[in-house]
């Protein structure tokens, strides 16, 4: 699937059935976002977006900062809604479902869209409630199933053999990495479809980094996955594909290869060979 | 791992969750509201009422009045005599002859001792002196009155040789200790507040610590100091329990500062619990009690202005 | 700036010893004179609480806690008075506490910060903090006494006489609860503001609702903030006279008030009568100094523990930085 241009975006909503006839077998389509514009008040920070993120795989954005890539990707679990101030256009849908119009209930896209800051941001709890929490804001209350859950995103999220004996501790008390690892794991627990990452790693040290992608090797397996990284490595080790922003459009997507190796447009070309950025 | 399955959240909670808050903090702001509207809407049947305005009507108040024939015309607070005699004047000028000697015994102390604090003193004193400031703070008013009815009137009655043991003087000084705390606070936070870069700035020029904060951090710092004795001059207005209790209450109009004398603020307290509804002296009461939120509120919209516009440029300059 | 500290040959080394030597205006004049301010005000702080202590210590007992005033205020204890500030003082919390909490979380959670009317509502509050007690008092006498339990007498009690309508401890306390409500927004909403954006953004993302994020990391963040409000309203509740002087404070009772619309003897107001009303000023003056000690200590105690709170905030703050 070569870079989307003018021609073979969708035009018409509903579509889907189009496209899936295009579809490999192995890479069916998790997010489809159609046309996204999106503002901050009068600064307009994306320009008619259309994306298409396959299921299971590692979709990594980079771009120069302010390109508008971390806005995009907050615009695929609703999280820009929380901005006051902003407007948007377009829509994102979700296993073919709108996840502005379908959905009245931000909070249920997000529990299947689940997300990972830039900034670790444990919360002033023990380590326990901070994986249990996403699972009591949503209702389950079982003890039990609770203990299991954090037991088993721990584990998935590599942590569990450090803080099996500390649960009850400040999450406060943890390394940055592992903070890192905990919200992974708090973001694992509510068993999301995708997971976003937001420069997940950029404040962190190398080997805790090298912890983090391994990770992402792992997680790809079981979730769709987009991540925002500022580091070119990094997308390219980690990613199956790469959009490239920049100043609030999509110049370039494709698979990640093509994209470091033979970009299409001369401006991605500049832009991972470090001529900019 | 079994798939979890959550329940769909319930709407209903949410909602009335969210109405619970937005209606407490509307019942909230609407009290607000309601304590302008009650306090003015009593004091209103003076600028309406002409059975009230003839005992009571703003000329009345203001100037001076024959209350018998034969008799000079004169400013009187009488409310309870034989022919009611409602003048402010005697009021006014007690309230300011209060009020100032409280301003003079607290501004001294009370930037003097912010500067110390700021300028001057370490760290580990800081530490004792911001606690002992805001302890004087939270000595009930009703405290400083009896002291300075019980105590302090007898010592500036035996070391003056004073004809009235209280008076304006007394509780005025009782007074400047409950607007010390204020303007100690308030100028003391807007020195503290002129950013380390200035000051660091003017120490790489060669200025020693003095010359820093008299060419840098106190220029920026006036208007905070300013403000701070404004709204000093607030609270001296409008506390009543120590004027009522040390002044003397003699509604006399008189220059000096060893007379008994009569607040505002004390007259409320001291009359309104004889009156009869909705009587003249209940509205003039209630007058008196509008003109003092009146002062208050603008002295501390101003004090809040100066000072938020201080906070903003300080601020800047840091970057 | 002076210009004679700069001689052309003038290296730093010359300056600084300049600087020691003493050329310059080091502030040895200020510094003594802002000191002594400093120190007459402490004198000052340490005269009257020790003129006080000293006064009081003696009189106080258990059974001046725990007995009714008797032969005129001139023996016995102040228990009604203590039990009419407990008792009035809870009241007012419950009315303050819920009230001012909400509505900073309104302001703060549900408000746009740029919103004109939301700046005036704030400023309208600071500025309430200012007004004098005593506007209070006259705001509970015309607002709830007349006003509602006016009302209320007149819609539900036609023929008896005033059953609502007149001072009790309900109006008393609400009329605190009204005078404390900017304390309590105030530091509300400041813990608020410090609470990150990134804590609640987690929040959200874990499809928690906005209520839920606010019950459930808010408000426990928040927790220190709102408690040092309160402690500071009650503190500052406990020590008004003025504005409860017409709203339901009593001379004396012989009873404790046990209804809504009961009056209440209160400490300070007892400490006002008993000050300015005695027949025999030295005979009530050690049960006076007594009652003073107490309230003293009362909201001593509580801003202590305040400023112990706040402080503590302030430090794990730093900490977490």
């Amino acid at each position: 699937m070569s870079a989307p241009s003018k021609t073979d975006r969708m035009k018409a909503p509903g579509s889907i059935a189009m496209v899936s006839g295009r579809l490999q077998p192995d890479a069916k389509y998790k997010i489809i976002v159609e046309n996204l514009s999106f503002s901050y008040g009068d600064v307009q920070a994306l320009f008619d977006i259309s994306m298409k993120i396959r299921q299971n795989r590692v979709t990594a954005l980079i771009g120069p900062s302010g390109c508008g890539k971390s806005t995009f990707l907050r615009t695929l679990n609703r999280m820009n809604e929380t901005i006051p101030g902003t407007s948007m256009s377009g829509a994102v849908r979700l296993d073919s479902r709108d996840i502005y119009r379908d959905f009245d209930d931000p909070s249920v896209i997000r529990t299947r869209v689940g997300m990972v800051f830039q900034k670790s941001n444990p919360f002033p709890k023990s380590l326990f409630d901070n994986i249990a929490y996403g699972l009591r804001v949503n209702g389950i209350k079982d003890k039990q199933l609770i203990a299991q859950v954090v037991e088993h995103s721990l584990k998935q999220a590599a942590l569990w053999d450090e803080v099996k004996d500390n649960l009850d501790n400040s999450a406060f008390m943890l390394s940055g990495g592992q903070q890192q690892r905990l919200c992974i794991a708090r973001a694992l627990a509510i068993q999301p479809e995708v997971i976003l990452m937001d420069e997940p790693a950029s404040a962190l040290d190398p080997i805790s980094t090298a912890k983090i992608e391994d990770l992402i090797g792992e997680l790809r397996k079981q979730y769709t996955i987009v991540i925002v990284t500022h580091n070119m490595q990094q997308a390219a080790r980690v990613s199956d594909h790469t959009g490239f922003f920049y100043e609030g459009r999509l110049i370039e997507y494709g698979p990640t290869k093509q994209i470091f190796t033979r970009p299409a447009k001369k401006k991605t070309e500049d832009y991972v060979t470090g001529r900019f950025g | 791992m079994e798939r979890l399955i959550f329940k769909p959240k319930s709407r209903w909670r949410e909602f009335t969750g969210e109405k619970l808050i937005s209606i407490t903090a509307f019942v909230a702001l609407i009290a607000i509201l309601l304590i302008f509207v009650f306090v003015f809407k009593e004091a209103i049947p003076i600028f309406t009422n002409s059975y009230v305005q003839e005992e009571a009507s703003l000329d009345k108040m203001v100037f001076k009045q024959q209350f018998y024939e034969g008799r000079d015309s004169k400013w009187s607070w009488q409310p309870n005599s034989e022919v009611p005699k409602f003048s402010l004047l005697p009021l006014f000028i007690g309230t300011l002859k209060a009020a100032l000697v409280a301003m003079l015994f607290a501004i001294p102390l009370g930037v003097g001792a912010a500067i110390f604090s700021s300028e001057f003193a370490s760290r580990r004193i800081r530490e004792i002196i911001k606690p002992a400031i805001e302890t004087l703070a939270a000595i009930p008013s009703v405290v400083l009155g009896f002291f300075a009815l019980m105590v302090l009137a007898t010592v500036l009655q035996n070391a003056l040789g004073l004809t009235f043991r209280l008076n304006a003087f007394n509780a005025g000084i009782a007074l400047g200790l409950a607007v010390i705390p204020i303007v100690f606070t308030v100028a003391e936070d807007a020195m503290t507040s002129v950013p380390r870069s200035l000051r660091d700035a003017a120490t790489a020029l060669g200025a020693n610590p003095w010359q820093v904060s008299m060419t840098t951090v106190f220029p920026a710092a006036i208007p905070g100091i300013s403000a701070g004795v404004v709204l000093g001059f607030g609270r001296a207005v409008g506390e009543t329990m120590i004027v009522l209790m040390a002044s003397g209450n003699a509604a006399i109009i008189s220059a000096s500062i060893l007379d008994s004398t009569r607040t505002f603020s004390a007259t409320i307290a001291a009359e309104l619990a004889e009156v009869v509804f909705g009587d003249t002296h209940y509205h003039v009461l209630f007058m008196i009690g509008s003109l003092l939120f009146v002062f208050t509120f603008l002295i501390n919209l101003g004090g809040d202005i100066v000072l938020t516009r201080l906070k903003e440029r300080l601020a800047g300059k840091t970057i | 700036m002076k210009q004679i500290e700069l001689q052309p040959n003038a290296n730093s080394l010359e300056v600084v010893s300049q600087m020691n030597i003493g050329c310059k205006p080091r502030g040895l004049i200020p510094r003594s004179l802002t000191l002594s301010a400093m120190l007459i005000i402490l004198v000052i702080l340490v005269v009257i609480i020790g003129n006080i202590v000293i006064g009081g210590i003696g009189t106080i007992s258990w059974e001046f806690l725990t007995h009714p005033p008797e032969q005129g205020m001139e023996a016995g204890g102040i228990f009604p008075a203590i039990f009419g500030t407990v008792a009035l003082v809870m009241l007012m919390v419950i009315a303050v506490v819920p009230v001012g909490v909400f509505t900073a979380i309104y302001l703060q959670e549900y408000t746009s910060p740029k919103s004109r009317v939301v700046r005036l509502i704030r400023i309208a509050i600071n500025n309430l903090a200012g007004v004098p007690s005593i506007v209070f008092g006259l705001f509970g006498l015309g607002f709830f006494i007349s006003f509602v339990g006016g009302g209320l007498d007149s819609l539900f009690y036609p023929e008896a006489g005033p059953v609502w309508g007149q001072p009790a401890i309900i109006w008393a306390s609400l009329t605190l609860a009204l005078l404390t409500l900017p304390v309590v927004i105030v530091s509300t909403e400041e813990a608020l503001r410090t609470i990150s954006i990134e804590l609640r953004e987690g929040s959200y993302a874990l499809g928690a609702t906005k209520l839920q994020t606010i019950r459930r990391i808010i408000i426990p963040q928040a927790m220190p903030g709102i408690l040092t409000g309160s402690i500071l309203a009650v503190s500052r509740g406990a020590g008004e006279v003025a504005p409860i002087m017409f709203t339901g404070a009593a001379y004396y009772l012989p009873y404790l008030p046990t209804k809504l619309n009961d009056q209440f003897m209160e400490l300070g107001y007892h400490v006002y009568v008993m000050a300015t009303q005695s027949p025999d000023i030295e005979a009530t003056k050690p049960i006076l100094y007594g009652t003073i000690l107490v309230l003293l200590l009362l909201t001593f105690a509580l801003n202590s523990v305040a400023i112990l709170i706040r402080s503590r905030m302030r430090r794990s703050r730093v900490s977490a930085q």
